[in-house]
């Protein structure tokens, strides 16, 4: 692999928590992350499969700089990630972004959903007001919602509308890397397919790269490139999706495809 | 060579829907009524909160008026008819120990009793605010110690360090107004503090700040519309408590001093002379005090609706 492909690279990454067990008793320590490492290349979409509580959502949040790893490298274009200044992880965040998995929660309640849209431009200094209006107003068109949407708030929009409005902010200030926490969990079947096609298009023409977190593989399998299979904190298997898909090696990753294995009619 | 042709042959200008379009984007945005009108629209809804809000208008009305409304000075009297009944000659309320008409009483008492209840309130609003914020979000050592003192005010019932502190303190309108608004610090900042610990653990916050946003923006703009709201709707109903409270509080003699037309006074004067048929005296006043209390606690639940968004629908 050409090492100026890799987009992001994460090495021996690990975060313990370390839980308070009441008065007087020494904290309990949970490794949520246990050593994992991977790359991702440019213009990919790799997986980050796993069941609940396997850590998949604590990496993810390491590498948008929401949690502190206690050890191990995160490299991002060539930069260290780890125990950079606070002014220049959010000016990083221009360029690292993420869709929640519930934007219902993700958007403020008591602001219009336009605002926050647009909000990321001006926290940049990228334009100003008036120019930032414009731009979200035309995010939001791409991604299929109207412009009378703008002054609106989160409540009066339906799920896949609220996952819409996630993507869009995420792409406000251009970023070349989307972390997607299991970005349509909450949504009915019809309406996954309607957000993950919304994605794939935005991702062909913005070349962006993607990073998947997920427990589903047939997202996978319709999404991904290469993947990883995450239990209790560290890779179980990981490589090219049809390799993982085809010939599972895990008892993990064959469970979990078990679990999205349609009922077939007897013939 | 004709662009309106090329234009509207592209695929993907054809599928888009006309409302779609940036022609529209003005008219569309502007037949949506503002955030002040929707939520007068919610708040309208609670006809019990709009009928505390009229009365609560003509308290205040008359209050501000009092020179005028007022058909008589309300600490001189006419001691030759003391304690005549309502519906005397020239007295509806009838009048008091001292032979005061009572009515002239009541209309200044509430310049008195509102001040009393309103303007400690709207004090500790900020404090209560910067306290709870800062010690909800950002925490750390500060925060803490912060919070803790505050528990320790937060022991002593709210009644018991009034008292404490009028008496402390010493009477008059100034020094009642200080001691309810040190009293209502732990309970207000108590509950900014709660509502910011809630909202900071909300997916949005951690959005913005994936977003960008800095700790301040987080806290004013983020933060403090969702941590405001409740505080307001809280201070309302603490307003009916305080007029209660100062009513109280001159019952005790800590609080205004007479002769000054205070509710709490007049139903402190009128108490001795309860039980010998006048009820009158004491009654009236303590009406007063309870429909302004139970109003000031009716404007607030109308409140809590007209400041969520979720129910001010169109």
């Amino acid at each position: 692999m050409n090492r100026d492909d890799v987009l992001l690279e994460v090495t021996d990454l690990r975060k313990v928590f370390s839980v308070p067990s009441g008065w007087g008793k020494r904290n309990r320590e949970v490794t949520a992350v246990d050593g994992i490492s991977f790359r991702v290349r440019r213009g990919e979409t790799w997986g980050l499969i796993g069941e609940s509580g396997s850590g998949k959502t604590t990496t993810g949040r390491m590498i948008l700089g929401l949690e502190t790893p206690t050890s191990g490298s995160i490299r991002f274009n060539g930069e260290e990630l780890t125990g950079v200044s606070r002014e220049r992880l959010r000016q990083l965040r221009q360029k690292i972004q993420v869709v929640f998995q519930d934007s219902g929660s993700a958007f403020n309640p008591r602001l219009p959903v336009g605002a926050q849209v647009g909000a990321p431009l001006r926290r940049f200094g990228l334009c100003t007001g008036a120019e930032a209006k414009d731009k979200a107003v035309d995010l939001m068109e791409k991604v299929g919602l109207e412009s009378s949407h703008y002054d609106r708030y989160i409540h009066e929009f339906s799920g896949g509308q609220r996952q819409r409005l996630g993507i869009a902010r995420a792409l406000t200030t251009d970023p070349e890397f989307l972390v997607l926490d299991e970005p349509t969990a909450a949504l009915d079947v019809s309406v996954q397919a309607q957000v993950l096609n919304l994605l794939k298009d935005l991702q062909d023409e913005r070349g962006l790269t993607m990073l998947l977190i997920t427990h589903h593989l047939a997202l996978v399998e319709h999404m991904c490139d290469s993947a990883g299979v995450l239990h209790h904190g560290s890779f179980a298997e990981q490589g090219p999706v049809d390799v993982l898909l085809r010939t599972p090696e895990s008892a993990i990753t064959s469970a979990l495809l078990e679990a999205v294995l349609e009922p077939q009619a007897a013939s | 060579m004709n662009t309106v042709v090329e234009v509207s042959s592209t695929p993907g200008q054809v599928s888009v829907d006309p409302r779609f379009g940036a022609s529209s984007r003005k008219a569309k945005a502007g037949r949506r009524p503002s955030r002040l009108i929707l939520g007068l629209r919610a708040f309208g809804r609670d006809k019990m909160a709009v009928a505390a809000a009229a009365v609560l208008i003509i308290v205040v009305a008359a209050a501000a008026l009092a020179p005028v409304l007022s058909p008589y000075d309300p600490v001189v009297g006419d001691s030759a008819r003391r304690l005549e009944g309502i519906g005397s000659e020239g007295h509806p309320l009838g009048l008091d120990g001292q032979g005061r008409d009572i009515l002239s009483r009541l209309i200044w008492g509430a310049r008195y009793s509102l001040t009393v209840a309103i303007v400690p309130v709207l004090a500790v609003l900020p404090i209560a605010l910067l306290i709870g914020l800062f010690a909800g979000y950002v925490q750390g050592r500060v925060g803490g110690v912060l919070m803790r003192v505050l528990d320790v005010l937060f022991a002593f019932p709210l009644v018991l360090l009034a008292i404490a502190l009028a008496a402390v303190l010493g009477a008059g309108l100034g020094n009642v107004m200080l001691a309810i608004g040190i009293s209502l610090v732990p309970y207000m900042a108590r509950v900014a503090y709660t509502s910011t610990v809630q909202e900071s653990s909300r997916e949005y916050v951690e959005a913005a700040r994936a977003g960008g946003a800095r700790t301040g923006e987080i806290l004013l703009k983020e933060l403090l519309p969702n941590v405001v709201s409740p505080l307001l709707v809280y201070a309302t109903t603490l307003c009916g408590l305080m007029v209660v409270l100062a009513a109280g509080l001159s019952f005790l003699g800590v609080g205004i001093v007479p002769p000054t037309p205070d509710w709490g006074i007049m139903t402190a004067d009128g108490s001795s002379v309860l039980l010998e048929g006048r009820a009158h005296v004491a009654t009236i006043p303590g009406l007063a005090i309870l429909v302004v209390a139970l109003a000031f606690n009716l404007l607030g639940d109308g409140l809590r609706d007209a400041l969520d968004p979720r129910k001010q629908t169109t």
